[in-house]
């Protein structure tokens, strides 16, 4: 039992494509398009420290990459640097083949969406107040909301479930309601790639599932920060695991979260199980990996 | 959790049919406006009516002759007209300015005088008063409108020192305010009489009473130029309600955004306290009024802040200048006297909120 779960060495971990890799060069890309949001190498430091250190990511189109690592990884700087919020000290984050700096904020939002860990405001806004604010990068400086507005509003509310609560005001909303209404101005942008900061933290078990189920089942490349390995293994794709800002592992969940990266990446011992048909892998943890 | 705050929480969409709707609010609300113009030239010590102001403009603007004294033409054309609209251009200018600040640093209780920019013009005004500064040519709004611009450079060289968020930009206003009191207390307490002193106050809280045309048209066109700007970014500042980050990620240039905004309000507000002083609670207070009407949309909002700003000043002004007759109240004070209740009200809502 305990030999299985101590820490091993860096040589001793299973042989698998290089992890970077794995990110850089999805060989699934061709089964469902290029990719289109593609981070290259990108690195970036706050005071001194590197936060990023030479991360690649690259999604299929239509696919859901879920970003784990213990906190402080970079899950969030990386998200910050897909959206183009923040530029890359090194390495470039393409769109389309073009750097994102080239295109300008306004056309970056009407591809990419974000929603954030905790997004609130002491505005008093509607449902239908937020879900419109998805429009401002499409519309003019003068000009008001036309149909093609009012459409993309709608159909976001109705995908989202939310349109019987359009008029209810954002603080009477429960957290989960509110991740719900951030997804629905995401939405409302009409991106086609959608980048998702740990949605499911604060939530319940069942709003987390209900969450995921939604996001995986949008016509959108995604890209979710979780904490949840369990959650992770469910809905994702691909799994990219970071550790202090460098990837560590990627690919799909059952090739990826094994016991030894488990123990490796989080310091916990875990027992991985495969319960299902699908080859998803079941994730139980069994204690802190014992320091020796 | 909280029951929603208004009853009727449906707010239509600024469409074709909402155009219309707003249009015609604005149409009620200029027709109010320059009601309110009109009865508080009325108001006063010399009877004056509304036949007889209408008349004196029409003379002026070479449409007709009036048979008013040349006296009762005066007190028309080079006081009651030039003060009323003075005040109620002020009171749009700094209502627009506290909305959009409000709104851009996020911070409910942010007004114009955030950014330093009124204690910045009071040493300004202080130093010309008091210390002669400028040698005589520079005059008491010149040397305030010099503090104020002076004072918001501080605000901003110190908030892009100390990182330049939005929380550095209030801390760094209210780090400006204290100081520009301090130097201006300094220099009242040790160089001024107590006549000056009066006069220092007056100044300081606020006071229509030196109004002319010069100042009406100055403080016109800088409020036409802001409103210009500030409407062009009501969709702008309609993303900043979730944060700088979710701003960005609805595609809005943050940087550049906050600076035009606040240049341009802190220009605004430095061109009205140079000639009005500083009137408080204006800016604080109506946006929040005017938030209950029509909702956090700042296409709507600007307009309908800057009426409400107007109209509210007309009145606190006519108030201040009769109610004492004929010693006349600084009308900061009672702008403050109405503008504390209402802050008061302000805090209680965001405590709702939370």
């Amino acid at each position: 039992m305990k030999s299985r779960t101590t820490r091993r060495d860096d040589g001793a971990r299973p042989s698998r494509p290089g992890p970077a890799a794995a990110a850089q060069a999805p060989d699934g890309a061709s089964h469902a398009g290029r990719p289109t949001l593609v981070a290259d190498r990108v690195s970036r430091a706050f005071d001194g420290r590197l936060i990023l250190d030479g991360v690649s990511l690259a999604p299929r189109p239509g696919s859901v990459t879920g970003l784990l690592g213990p906190n402080g990884s970079g899950k969030s700087t990386l998200l910050r640097l897909l959206s183009g919020v923040l530029a890359p000290a090194s390495g470039v984050v393409t769109l389309d083949g073009r750097p994102l700096g080239d295109w300008g904020r306004r056309a970056v939002a009407r591809r990419v969406a974000v929603v954030e860990q905790h997004a609130d405001t002491l505005v008093e806004l509607t449902v239908l107040d937020v879900v419109r604010l998805g429009r401002i990068p499409h519309r003019r400086a003068w000009a008001s909301a036309g149909d093609a507005d009012e459409d993309a509003v709608r159909t976001a509310l109705e995908r989202t479930g939310l349109t019987d609560r359009a008029d209810r005001f954002w603080h009477t909303l429960s957290g989960g309601e509110r991740q719900r209404v951030q997804i629905a101005r995401a939405l409302a942008q009409e991106p086609r790639e959608l980048l998702l900061d740990e949605p499911t933290n604060h939530l319940d078990v069942q709003h987390q599932l209900e969450l995921l189920n939604l996001i995986a089942e949008l016509p959108v490349t995604s890209v979710v920060a979780l904490h949840d390995l369990n959650l992770a293994a469910m809905y994702c794709d691909q799994v990219v695991v970071l550790r202090q800002g460098r990837v560590v592992a990627a690919g799909p969940p059952g090739d990826t979260l094994t016991e030894s990266l488990i123990a490796d990446v989080y310091g916990v011992r875990a027992e991985v199980t495969r319960p299902g048909p699908d080859d998803r892998p079941h994730i139980r943890f069994l204690g802190t990996v014992a320091v020796n | 959790m909280t029951t929603p705050l208004r009853s009727s929480p449906v707010r239509p969409a600024l469409g074709a049919a909402g155009g219309l709707r707003l249009a015609a609010g604005l149409g009620s609300g200029l027709a109010v406006l320059a009601v309110s113009v009109a009865v508080a030239i009325t108001i006063g010590p010399a009877d004056i009516g509304v036949g007889d102001a209408w008349s004196v403009v029409a003379s002026r603007l070479g449409w007709a002759t009036t048979d008013l004294t040349p006296i009762r033409e005066g007190i028309v054309w080079n006081l009651r007209l030039p003060r009323t609209l003075l005040a109620a251009v002020c009171g749009a200018g700094l209502a627009v300015c506290g909305a959009v600040m409000q709104s851009l640093l996020r911070n409910p209780l942010a007004d114009p005088f955030v950014l330093g920019v009124s204690s910045g013009a009071s040493t300004g005004a202080v130093a010309v008063i008091v210390l002669g500064a400028g040698g005589g040519v520079l005059s008491v709004s010149g040397g305030a409108f010099v503090g104020a611009l002076g004072s918001f450079a501080l605000v901003l060289l110190l908030s892009h020192t100390l990182g330049g968020t939005t929380d550095r930009v209030v801390l760094s206003g209210v780090a400006a305010m204290q100081l520009f009191s301090a130097l201006t207390s300094f220099v009242v307490t040790t160089a001024a009489d107590a006549e000056t002193t009066r006069g220092v106050l007056f100044w300081l809280l606020g006071s229509l009473s030196g109004a002319g045309w010069t100042e009406v048209g100055l403080c016109t066109a800088v409020l036409a130029l802001a409103l210009v700007v500030c409407l062009a970014h009501a969709r702008t500042l309609d993303a900043f309600a979730f944060g700088q980050d979710a701003a960005a990620a609805l595609g809005v240039s943050v940087a550049r955004t906050r600076l035009v905004l606040l240049c341009v309000t802190a220009l605004l507000t430095a061109a009205l306290v140079s000639s009005a002083g500083a009137i408080g609670f204006v800016g604080l207070v109506l946006p929040h009024a005017a938030r209950t009407l029509v909702g956090p949309g700042h296409a709507r909002l600007l307009p309908v802040t800057a009426l409400a700003g107007a109209v509210f000043l007309v009145w606190a002004d006519t108030l201040a200048r009769t109610v004492l007759d004929p010693q006349e109240v600084p009308v900061g004070v009672v702008t403050s006297l109405v503008g504390v209740p209402a802050f008061v009200l302000v805090l209680y809502r965001t405590r709702r909120v939370r």
